[in-house]
């Protein structure tokens, strides 16, 4: 159906995006590749010279490296984990016949309009304060020792506060896909004296497929670059450094600019195979 | 008998929701209580739900100390530029990929989402480095063209999987009434389109407005929106509780609200193609 004509349309059509995310792509990844062969000190005598691998040896060499890679991927592993099996029960209770269920609905889906920055800085004075938090007094209200969250439990502490922001979204591609799900089927089961659990395992689970896969490869796209939670709350300290705020403060905190740079390739090359596993997964199940 | 087991089923279900949804939201809830008590009730201990002197000092102390006004304006630009320039961009590709598929569409889409991996990290410095030489760093322009750039790849990939969701048909329908393509695009495909973009619109600009990376990084005491407004809260000074509850909640609001009003229009479209 689709003519000549039509097909060299639809590349015009297509072109403002295609050049302008090229463009977005490659300028600052030369850049990036270039600044990371020199050693670069703006505010130390500036362009010192070529250094070859130097910078790549010494971020990868550097202790805190390999913790910030396993720090990047627990937030990602642990939040992904938490929001796709609490959005899946979410989604089926929401799905159920209820009273007030626009309302419930505009509660659950609350905290995905709440900006990073904001929901930081109140889980961490009004909940997570091991003195005037909530928690704090809900602890010793129960006779129990206040947990100093945010030191002493402080990646727990991050996965909940990136949890909470991201449930609403999880549940709401999952409810929608659980709407789709067709009614007659599972009634038939129903009669045919499937127990409940058979009937999720054999039915729902598969049919949900797609939308988890969604929500894993959207999610993952955001939580990999988590930065403002972490920058309000700890600032990378107690064992909560992603790879991302790793290299913010090598070029921000300490003006390495080269350092930096070799960081921002690591941390694109294990994007990259971050998202080769995903798009394999996208791939098989999402037949775009 | 059946009857009273599903009435009793629809209890335990509104209850339980109930519970869970008032639990979600609990911590907003809170905040917005807190915005509108004393320094001193903040803290309390046991902590006051709804017995105390509603005050709005709070409100005034934050009107005072930073021009609340210019960071919403610079937010309502930034978010609303960018949202704008990226339909404008992602509504003509989208639809020639949904309408005109070959056989490198599939990988031309999964190559902008996968340009969304890029860590914006690894290219902050340049991105720096481009705006300084360019005098656009702390500009509301700079911001609006980053978070454009960073948005698109999901809006393009929303609209393309919503765009692919208009039959066929309709269209071979229209065409074989005689339909020319003008009247083609504006009479059948532009409305079945509209709701679609509509809730694109809406992500995108939620998006926008709640992104703290570039926004932190790239403005300073100019173009500043309420994502900087708000950080600069968080070094605590004394008693602070209200204070940055009543900062908070003037941060969320506007988006809270939108997002209220429009969700049916949003959860409408934000399926991602999760739905066959």
């Amino acid at each position: 159906m689709a003519t000549q004509h039509s097909r060299s349309v639809a590349r015009i059509m297509m072109a403002p995006a295609v050049v302008l995310l090229l463009g977005w792509m490659l300028v600052p990844l030369i850049m990036t590749l270039y600044f990371s062969f020199k050693k670069y000190l703006p505010l130390r005598g500036g362009d010192l010279g070529w250094v070859g691998f130097d910078n790549y040896t010494r971020f990868v060499t550097s202790s805190a490296f390999w913790p910030s890679v396993l720090t990047t991927l627990t937030i990602v592993g642990g939040v992904l984990l938490i929001t796709v099996i609490l959005g899946v029960l979410l989604a089926i209770l929401l799905n159920q016949p209820m009273w007030g269920q626009g309302i419930v609905r505009i509660l659950v889906i609350a905290p995905f309009f709440v900006m990073p920055t904001v929901s930081a800085l109140v889980w961490k004075n009004m909940f997570m304060d091991p003195v005037n938090g909530l928690f704090a007094h809900l602890w010793k209200f129960f006779g129990a020792q206040p947990v100093e969250w945010l030191t002493a439990a402080s990646m727990t502490s991050i996965v909940i506060i990136v949890s909470w922001q991201w449930l609403p979204f999880a549940t709401l591609i999952l409810l929608t896909a659980i709407q789709s799900l067709d009614g007659e089927q599972l009634e038939a089961s129903e009669m045919d004296g499937a127990p409940p659990l058979a009937r999720f395992g054999y039915i729902v689970l598969p049919h949900l497929g797609r939308a988890i896969t969604v929500v894993i490869l959207i999610q993952t796209i955001f939580l990999l670059s988590v930065f403002a939670e972490i920058f309000v709350t700890t600032q990378g300290a107690f064992g909560t450094k992603t790879l991302t705020y790793l290299i913010y403060q090598r070029v921000l905190e300490s003006q390495n600019i080269g350092l930096g740079s070799a960081g921002g390739v690591y941390a694109i090359i294990l994007a990259n195979i971050v998202a080769i596993f995903l798009m394999r997964m996208v791939g098989k199940n999402l037949d775009a | 008998m059946a009857r009273s087991s599903t009435q009793q089923r629809k209890i335990i279900n509104t209850a339980a929701a109930w519970a869970i949804g008032l639990l979600i939201f609990f911590p907003i809830l809170w905040t917005i209580l807190t915005s509108f008590k004393t320094e001193a009730q903040a803290i309390s201990d046991p902590p006051v739900f709804l017995a105390f002197d509603w005050t709005l000092e709070n409100y005034a102390v934050v009107m005072e100390r930073s021009n609340y006004m210019r960071f919403l304006w610079n937010s309502i630009i930034i978010a609303g530029g960018s949202t704008i320039l990226g339909i404008i961009i992602a509504v003509p590709a989208a639809w020639s990929m949904a309408f005109v598929p070959s056989k490198r569409t599939k990988d031309i889409l999964l190559w902008m989402l996968s340009t969304k991996m890029l860590p914006a990290v690894g290219v902050l410095y340049p991105i720096y480095l481009i705006f300084i030489k360019m005098g656009l760093l702390d500009t509301k322009i700079a911001l609006v063209v980053v978070l454009m750039l960073i948005n698109l790849p999901i809006i393009v990939w929303m609209l393309y999987t919503y765009f692919k969701e208009i039959p066929g048909e309709i269209l071979e329908a229209a065409r074989m009434d005689g339909a020319s393509l003008r009247e083609e695009v504006l009479y059948v495909l532009t409305p079945m389109a509209i709701p679609g973009i509509a809730s694109t619109l809406l992500l995108n600009f939620i998006l926008a407005w709640n992104e703290a990376f570039w926004t932190l990084n790239l403005t300073a005491a100019k173009a500043a929106p309420l994502t900087a407004f708000i950080a600069s809260y968080s070094s605590p000074e004394g008693l602070f509780y209200a204070k940055l509850s009543a900062a908070s909640t003037m941060a969320i609001a506007p988006i809270l609200i939108l997002g209220w009003f429009s969700q049916k229009q949003l959860v409408s479209g934000l399926t991602f193609g999760a739905v066959k």
